[in-house]
């Protein structure tokens, strides 16, 4: 064009070629994803690579120690997170010399049931695929099939795009995946939201990545009727349920974090306390120690108040929990009694 | 004649990748993008129709790309702009704005004379493809 011609001669002090002066500067994480030629870089392929460097350059070590320590148990998880940050490692190196040059498939299934750190453990590791450079921003959006399909034709595809557009450049976390797709209702919208779904899934794979996440059954129903998805899905990772000795140990870290503490007696009151709770219907994991630890906080309160008419209350005794708290949950009663069944609802109820 | 109506208009025609990092700049400073097409050039047109909502909830350019390209299979034969709207307190407007996709052939604009009294003249412009009706103006 005519135009073009001009603006190219055009003698401005300053700038010499419109065009390379425009070419956006691109962030160390950026600059990975962009395609790399496939012969491998001058260095020569016998020169040593410093693993440990691009570890902790990349700040993967933090991350993973931070996951030993802030997260209890789920020793397989933990083990299966250590072999992909290796994976992930060492594709990065295996870019940087320019060996690789298509993205690796990210998406990931977690299994497992409630309250046993599925979310937690997304958000890990959106944090450590942001820090090896797959991510772009490495935040979470976390969704359900209500954020995803619609109430009338025409609603599901705005919306799921809406969801997609917000977690471009991190990770989508979806819970319960499996009520997506209802196979009873004709009129469902859940498919078109599938569909839009595996298409961003296989054609922006460097955009974002996917976690499906829900019971282990279940998600193994969704995935036989949706063998679009299992394709889809380069990890597995399955969430075992914590042991006695788990729970205690997360409910003594879920106090420590809002600077309380368990008195001896009041340890072993919640030990015996996960061991009834454990048998009653709807147990969810840490979740249920988390309720049951903000029921105890509630009496706890009570007593204080109640005891301070009398005795003097230090700030020691502001921070401990102690066995009465505890023993007072009807989980004891209905234990004791070997009546029918309890629900998480008439727990709630303080006595 | 090339319309030179907003940032980067005397350049060349922005490439997808510098039009990225154009709309990450907007997303990394929280102004919210925004994607406007129209086929009436002329430079009072202030308000484009929108292509969808203002977003201002996302994280990463490649939504803002993907939007774009929806736009541009469904008015690719027209004027699409990119804008960012800055929220913080004493500026809250538009901070860029530029042309992202352009028509084929750009006729260009007329003078249009007005006689007033006592021989004043006023003038006004006239786009030549605002002569077609909305919708067959290109091609």
């Amino acid at each position: 064009m005519l135009m073009s011609e001009t603006i190219r001669s055009y003698d401005h002090p300053g700038i010499t070629d419109p065009v390379a002066e425009e070419r956006p500067r691109r962030t160390g994480a950026f600059q990975l994803l962009a395609p790399v030629a496939t012969a491998p870089s001058k260095g020569g392929s016998s020169e040593t690579i410093d693993l440990a460097k691009e570890l902790t350059e990349a700040g993967v070590k933090d991350v993973l120690t931070e996951l030993d320590d802030r997260l209890v148990g789920l020793a397989p998880v933990k083990t299966r997170i250590r072999e992909m940050a290796a994976l992930l490692l060492v594709e990065r190196v295996r870019r940087k010399r320019g060996l690789s040059s298509e993205p690796p498939t990210l998406h990931m299934s977690f299994t497992g049931n409630p309250g046993t750190g599925k979310t937690t453990v997304a958000l890990r590791m959106a944090d450590l695929l942001h820090r090896l450079g797959f991510v772009r921003k490495g935040h979470l959006v976390s969704v359900t099939r209500d954020d995803l399909v619609g109430q009338y034709i025409g609603h599901t595809a705005p919306k799921t795009k809406e969801i997609l557009k917000k977690a471009m450049g991190g990770v989508l976390f979806i819970d319960e995946t499996y009520h997506l797709y209802r196979a009873e209702n004709e009129r469902d919208y859940g498919q078109e939201a599938i569909e839009i779904l595996l298409q961003v899934m296989e054609n922006q794979r460097e955009d974002l990545v996917v976690i499906v996440a829900g019971y282990a059954d279940r998600m193994e129903k969704f995935f036989a009727s949706n063998p679009g998805f299992r394709s889809r899905i380069a990890h597995h990772i399955d969430f075992p349920d914590y042991a006695d000795g788990e729970l205690l140990a997360i409910g003594e870290l879920i106090l420590a974090k809002q600077n309380y503490k368990l008195s001896e007696r009041g340890r072993e009151a919640l030990a015996r306390y996960i061991v009834a709770r454990k048998q009653q219907p709807h147990f969810s994991n840490a979740r249920s120690i988390r309720n049951a630890l903000d029921r105890a906080r509630l009496r706890q309160a009570n007593r204080i108040v109640h005891d301070a008419a009398n005795v003097k209350v230090t700030t020691e005794d502001l921070m401990t929990i102690d066995a009465p708290d505890l023993l007072a949950s009807r989980v004891f009663e209905k234990a004791a009694t070997n009546d029918s069944p309890l629900s998480d609802e008439t727990e709630n109820t303080f006595d | 004649m090339r319309l030179t109506q907003g940032c980067f208009s005397f350049l060349p025609d922005l490439t997808d990748e510098q039009i990225r990092a154009q709309a990450q700049y907007c997303i990394d400073n929280r102004w919210a993008v925004n994607i406007e097409f129209t086929d009436d050039p002329h430079p009072r047109n202030t308000y484009w129709e929108m292509w969808g909502l203002p977003m201002f909830d996302i994280k990463d350019a490649a939504a803002v790309m993907m939007e774009l390209q929806e736009c541009r299979k469904a008015y690719g034969d027209r004027y699409i702009r990119l804008s960012g709207f800055d929220s913080t307190h004493g500026w809250e407007s538009l901070k860029i704005s530029f042309i992202v996709n352009r028509p084929a052939e750009e006729p260009g604009f007329r003078l249009e004379r007005q006689e007033g009294r006592g021989r004043n003249m006023r003038y006004t412009t006239q786009a030549y493809v605002t002569d077609r009706p909305e919708g067959q103006r290109y091609r």
